[in-house]
C-alpha cells in the first residue's frame, strides 16, 4: 500500500473514528451553547454517582446496615441529613451506599445486551437473507413487548440474585442494540466505499472491521448510555417490587419499597431521597447520551 | 407619472447562524410600479426568495430584518403593527410559492383552506358567499369548480398552481409576488402559466413581483427586470434594455449562458467560479472574484447602483469612467 | 376501497407471527428457564416421590415440544389454564381484574395526551426561547422519573399532607358491590347506576394513580411533539397559509399540529407497551385491584399458569393496539394509497 491510499486507508480505522470523536470534543464547546451544558451537567453526575459507588465510606457517615445509628424513623436533621428509617439505619449512608448495586448492575446489563446485540446486528445485517428476516421478526416482536413485563418474567423465574437480575435486565436490551446496529449497517452497506472495497476484493471481516464498525460506534456510545439510564430504571422498578436482590444490600429500588409502608404516617424522607436518586442517576446518563449525540452527529444543529 | 405601489429602500436581511452572520440582501433599493410586472432574477442563493418573504415579513427564523424600509403605497410594512399586519397579507398583498404540493395543506380539502382565507379577512361572509367567490374565480382560472372539493394530492400539477393562484387573488390584492411559480412544473404548464398570467393582469390591474431564476418566463411577461447577485441588486431595468443591452458583466454572463437552439452553439457557456461566503464576503464588488472585466477598483470598494443608460441603473465600476467602456 | 381492505387483512395477518413469537417467547421463560416450580410451591424437602407425582399431574414430564404444542393449541382454544394455587380457572381474576388495568391505562393515557401534546406544541412555536428549553426539560426529567416514586410523592403530597384525595383502592364508597358489576369500569358502571356520589368517589380514586401513568409518559409526548412540530412548521405549506394572513394561533394549533398529529397517534400505539408496564407498578403502589397486582401477587405465590396467563394477555393487547393503531393511521391520512 503506498502512502496515499494508507492515508484513504486510515480514515477509516478506529483510531481515526476514535480520533474524530475528541476533536468533535473539543470544537463542540464553541459551537453549541445549551447543549454543550447538558453534557456536561450529565457528565458530572454519573462522574460522582461512579465516585460514590466506588468509595462510598469516604463519603458515608454510617454503615449502612448499621440498625443503632440513631433513633427509630427520625426526620431529616444535622445528624442524619436525611433522617433515619424504620430499623434505625442512617438513610443518607443507605443512599450512598446503594448507589453500587444500581449502578453496577445497570452497566454489567448494557455490557451484555450490547455484547450480545451488536454483533447479532452487524452480521445480520451485513449477510442479510432469510436469517436477518427471521432474526429481525424475532427482535422487532421482543422490542414492542414491555421491557418490564419480561423483565420481570425473568427475573421471578431466575429468582433473587445480582447475577439473575442483571441477566433479566441485559435481556431486554438486546434488540436495541441489535436495531440500531443492523440499520447502520444496512446504510453503510450500501454507501459507494464500501462497493469500492469489494470491488478490489476486500474480504468481508476488512469491511466489517474497517468500514461498518468505526461508524457504528457513534451511534452505539450514546445508545450506550441512554441504554445505562432505562437499565437504572428497570433494576429499581424490579427491586421496588421486590424481584431483585436479597434484602440487606442497599438498594435504592427496595428501600423506596420499605419507605412505602411508613407513608400514610408522614415519615416523607424514607421515600423520597431513594427516589431522587434513581431519577438524578437516570437524568445523568440521559443528559450524558444526548450531549453526545448532539455533538457526534453533524444534523442536530437543526434543532 | 407612475405611482410607485413598492418600494424598498437599504433592505437588508440577516441570518445569524453559528459560524456568523450570513448577510443574505444587502441594502437593496428596489421599485414596483402600479400594474407592472418585474422580475427579479438571480442564481440560487443569491436572496431573492428572502428579499420576497420579507416583503409580507414572513422570513424564517431565524432570518431577521435587520435595516432598511418596505414601503407599500409610501407606509412601511415594517412599522405595522400585527393587526394591520395580518391584514394586509393575502388581501392588499399576496404570495404565490414554488412547490404547489407542498404549499397546500396536505390534510385539508381546498375549499377549506379558501374558506379559512376568505374568513380571516372578511368574517362577515357566509359560507355560501365565500364559496360562491372562490368557484366564480376558479372558473375564470379555467378550473371546474367541482374540484374545489378535493384533496391537493387529488389534483394535477397545473390545477394545483392555478389554485394557488386562486387562494392568491381571491381577496382582490393589488400586488402579488411569485417565488419561483412555474419552477417544478413541465414547459407545457408554463407556457399556460404565461398566457393566465398576461390575462389576468388586464382583468385585475394587478402588479406583480416575479422571482425566478428562468430568464425565459422573465423575457416572457416581465416589463422590467432586477438582476440581483449575492444579496445585492446589480442592475435594473426594462426587460428589452436588460436584455439586448445589459451593462452588469453579470447580466451579459447570464443571458450567455442561456443555450439558444437557433445559434450553432457548440460548447455552452458558463461563468467560472461560485457564489462569494456571505459571512465574510470579499470587500468592494461581491462579484469581483468572478469578473471578466474586473479592475482594482472593484475590489476594493462596492460599486454604487447608478442609472448609467436611460431608465436603466447597474451597479459597476466600467461605468464611472467613460473611458473603461469596451 | 378493496385496496383498503387488502391492506386491512394483510395487517392482521401480519399480527400472527409477531404474536406467535411473544407467545413462544413467554413460553421459553417461563418454561424452560432453571428453577423448578414443583419443588418451589411444594418446599425443597418435599419427598421425591411426591414432587414426581405432582409434574406427571402438570404434564411437566413430557417432552418440551409436546408441552409447547398443548401450550399452543390451548391458547388457540383461549384456554388459559387452571390456577395452581387456587381452586380457579386463569382466566376468573384475569377477567375480573381487566377491567380495572383498562380504566386506569386509558385515564392515564388520556392524561398524557393532555399534558404531552399542548406542552410539545407550544415549545415547538416558541423554538429555542427559554420557555422551549423549560419545557424540554420538563420532558427529560419526568421521563427519568420512577412512576412510583412520583405516584408516591403525589400521595404524600395530596393525600398525606393535604388529605384531599384517597390513596388506594378503586373506590371507597360503601354502596353495595354489585353496582360495580356490570362493566366491571366502575366510572361506567356508577353513571349506568345513576348514583352520582359514588362516580364521584369513583373519580377521586382513579385521579391520582392515572395523573400518575399520564404525567410520566407525558415527557415522552412533549418531545415527540415538539420535534413532528418542529418539522411540520419548516413547511412550504405553513409558510403559505401565514402568508395569506392568517394568526400565528391558527397556524400553529390548526394546520401545524393536525399534520404532525399521525405520526403522535402512532407513537401512541407504541407507547401502549410502556404505559401498560407503568400500569403494574402504579397498581402495586396504589394497591389498584387490576392485573398488575394480580401479576405480582401470582409471582409471590409461584402460580405459574396464572403468571403465564396474565403475561399473554399483556402480550395479546399490545398486539391488537399496535395493529390498531395502524389501521387508524391508514383511515385517517387521505394520501395513503394502498
Amino acid at each position: 500500500m503506498d502512502r496515499r491510499e494508507a492515508r484513504g486507508a486510515a480514515r477509516f480505522s478506529p483510531a481515526a473514528g476514535a480520533a474524530r470523536l475528541i476533536a468533535g470534543f473539543a470544537l463542540a464547546h464553541k459551537k453549541y451553547g445549551a447543549e454543550w451544558w447538558i453534557l456536561i451537567a450529565g457528565a458530572l453526575i454519573v462522574l460522582f454517582v461512579i465516585y460514590t459507588a466506588l468509595f462510598p465510606s469516604t463519603l458515608a457517615p454510617y454503615d449502612p446496615s448499621d440498625q443503632s445509628a440513631g433513633p427509630q424513623l427520625s426526620a431529616p436533621a444535622a445528624r442524619h441529613p436525611l433522617g433515619t428509617d424504620n430499623l434505625s439505619r442512617d438513610v443518607l449512608s443507605r443512599v450512598i451506599f446503594g448507589s453500587q448495586t444500581i449502578l453496577g448492575v445497570a452497566f454489567a446489563a448494557a455490557i451484555v445486551s450490547s455484547l450480545i446485540g451488536i454483533p447479532l446486528g452487524l452480521f445480520s445485517g451485513f449477510l442479510g437473507g432469510f436469517l436477518d428476516r427471521a432474526l429481525s421478526l424475532v427482535m422487532d416482536s421482543v422490542y414492542s413487548f414491555p421491557g418490564l413485563i419480561l423483565a420481570i418474567a425473568f427475573a421471578a423465574m431466575l429468582g433473587p440474585g445480582v447475577v439473575n437480575i442483571t441477566l433479566a435486565v441485559a435481556v431486554i436490551y438486546i434488540p436495541t442494540y441489535f436495531r440500531l446496529v443492523r440499520g447502520q449497517t444496512l446504510t453503510i452497506k450500501e454507501e459507494v466505499y464500501v462497493e469500492a472495497a469489494r470491488a478490489i476484493g476486500a474480504r468481508r471481516w476488512t469491511i466489517i472491521g474497517r468500514y461498518i464498525f468505526p461508524n457504528v460506534i457513534a451511534t452505539v456510545v450514546v445508545v450506550f448510555s441512554l441504554n445505562i439510564a432505562d437499565a437504572i430504571m428497570t433494576e429499581a422498578a424490579l427491586s421496588y417490587i421486590g424481584l431483585g436482590l436479597p434484602a440487606g444490600i442497599p438498594d435504592w429500588g427496595m428501600d423506596l419499597a420499605m419507605g412505602k409502608k411508613f407513608l400514610p404516617s408522614g415519615t416523607w424522607w424514607m421515600i423520597t431521597f431513594p427516589g431522587l436518586m434513581i431519577m438524578i442517576l437516570a437524568l445523568g446518563f440521559t443528559m450524558l447520551g444526548e450531549g453526545l449525540a448532539e455533538i457526534l452527529n453533524p444534523r442536530l444543529l437543526e434543532k | 407619472m407612475e405611482e410607485k405601489i413598492l418600494e424598498l429602500r437599504r433592505l437588508c436581511i440577516d441570518y445569524p447562524i453559528h459560524i456568523g452572520t450570513v448577510r443574505a440582501v444587502d441594502e437593496v433599493n428596489l421599485e414596483l410600479n402600479r400594474g407592472e410586472v418585474l422580475g427579479l432574477v438571480g442564481e440560487s442563493g443569491c436572496g431573492k426568495s428572502t428579499l420576497g418573504l420579507s416583503i409580507l415579513r414572513i422570513v424564517r427564523p431565524p432570518g431577521r430584518i435587520s435595516g432598511g424600509e418596505i414601503l407599500y403605497h409610501g407606509r412601511d410594512i415594517l412599522a405595522y403593527k400585527d393587526r394591520e399586519l395580518l391584514s394586509l397579507r393575502g388581501q392588499n398583498i399576496a404570495m404565490v410559492f414554488q412547490n404547489p404540493l407542498t404549499s397546500l395543506d396536505p390534510l385539508f380539502r381546498v375549499d377549506r383552506q379558501f374558506l379559512e382565507t376568505i374568513h380571516q379577512h372578511e368574517p362577515k361572509a357566509t359560507r355560501e358567499e365565500a364559496l360562491a367567490k372562490a368557484e366564480k374565480l376558479l372558473g375564470r382560472l379555467g378550473i371546474e369548480p367541482r374540484r374545489l372539493y378535493e384533496y391537493p394530492h387529488q389534483l394535477s400539477g397545473g390545477m394545483r398552481q392555478r389554485m394557488m393562484i386562486g387562494l392568491g387573488l381571491i381577496l382582490n390584492p393589488d400586488l402579488i409576488i411569485a417565488d419561483e411559480p412555474t419552477t417544478s412544473l413541465d414547459v407545457i404548464v408554463e407556457a399556460g402559466f404565461i398566457d393566465l398570467l398576461n390575462r389576468l393582469r388586464r382583468e385585475f390591474t394587478l402588479s406583480v413581483m416575479l422571482i425566478t431564476h428562468n430568464l425565459g418566463l422573465v423575457a416572457a411577461i416581465a416589463d422590467r427586470v432586477a438582476v440581483m447577485y449575492a444579496g445585492r441588486i446589480v442592475e435594473v431595468g426594462s426587460a428589452e434594455s436588460i436584455f439586448h443591452r445589459p451593462l452588469h458583466p453579470y447580466t451579459e454572463g447570464l443571458i450567455a449562458c442561456v443555450p439558444n437552439i437557433r445559434l450553432e452553439q457548440e460548447k455552452l457557456v458558463t461563468m467560472e467560479g461560485s457564489p462569494p461566503d456571505l459571512v465574510d464576503p470579499p470587500p468592494g464588488c461581491h462579484f469581483s472574484p468572478r469578473c471578466f472585466r474586473v479592475m482594482e477598483v472593484c475590489r476594493r470598494q462596492q460599486p454604487p447602483l447608478q442609472e448609467h443608460a436611460p431608465g436603466q441603473r447597474a451597479a459597476c465600476f466600467l461605468y464611472e469612467e467613460g473611458a473603461w467602456k469596451s | 376501497m378493496k385496496n383498503l381492505l387488502r391492506y386491512l387483512i394483510t395487517r392482521v395477518l401480519l399480527t400472527v407471527p409477531m404474536l406467535l413469537i411473544l407467545l413462544t417467547l413467554v413460553f421459553v421463560v417461563l418454561r424452560v428457564m432453571p428453577g423448578d416450580p414443583v419443588s418451589a410451591m411444594l418446599g425443597a424437602h418435599a419427598p421425591e416421590r411426591v414432587i414426581e407425582q405432582k409434574k406427571e399431574e402438570l404434564g411437566l414430564n413430557r417432552p418440551i415440544l409436546a408441552q409447547y404444542l398443548s401450550y399452543l393449541s390451548q391458547l388457540a382454544r383461549f384456554d388459559l389454564g387452571d390456577s395452581m394455587i387456587f381452586k380457579q380457572r386463569v382466566s376468573q381474576p384475569i377477567v375480573e381484574k381487566l377491567p380495572a388495568t383498562l380504566e386506569l391505562t386509558l385515564v392515564g393515557m388520556f392524561f398524557t395526551l393532555l399534558i404531552g401534546i399542548p406542552l410539545g406544541a407550544f415549545a415547538a412555536s416558541r423554538r429555542r426561547s427559554s420557555r422551549d428549553f423549560a419545557i424540554r426539560l420538563y420532558g427529560n426529567v419526568v421521563y427519568c422519573m420512577p412512576v412510583y416514586w412520583m405516584g408516591l410523592m403525589l400521595q404524600l403530597v395530596f393525600g398525606v399532607w393535604l388529605d384531599w384525595l384517597p390513596i388506594s383502592g378503586r373506590t371507597g364508597s360503601r354502596a353495595m358491590p354489585s353496582l360495580f358489576e356490570r362493566t366491571g369500569f366502575y366510572v361506567l358502571d356508577t353513571l349506568l347506576a345513576g348514583d352520582l356520589a359514588a362516580c364521584g368517589d369513583v373519580l377521586l380514586h382513579l385521579f391520582l394513580p392515572s395523573l400518575t401513568l399520564g404525567i410520566v409518559l407525558s415527557g415522552i409526548f412533549v418531545r415527540l411533539t415538539r420535534a413532528n412540530m418542529l418539522d411540520v412548521l419548516k413547511s412550504d405549506f405553513i409558510l403559505a397559509t401565514r402568508a395569506r394572513g392568517l394568526p400565528e394561533r391558527l397556524v400553529v394549533y390548526r394546520h401545524a399540529l393536525k399534520n404532525a398529529f399521525i405520526p403522535i397517534l402512532t407513537m401512541l400505539g407504541l407507547q401502549f407497551a410502556i404505559l401498560l408496564a407503568g400500569a403494574i407498578l402504579t397498581e402495586s403502589t396504589f394497591s389498584w385491584p387490576g392485573m398488575g397486582r394480580l401479576l405480582l401477587e401470582r409471582i409471590y405465590l409461584r402460580d405459574y399458569p396464572t403468571i403465564q396467563g396474565v403475561i399473554v394477555v399483556f402480550a395479546v393487547f399490545v398486539s391488537l393496539v399496535s395493529l390498531l393503531v395502524d389501521l387508524i393511521y391508514a383511515a385517517v391520512d387521505p394520501r395513503i394509497k394502498y
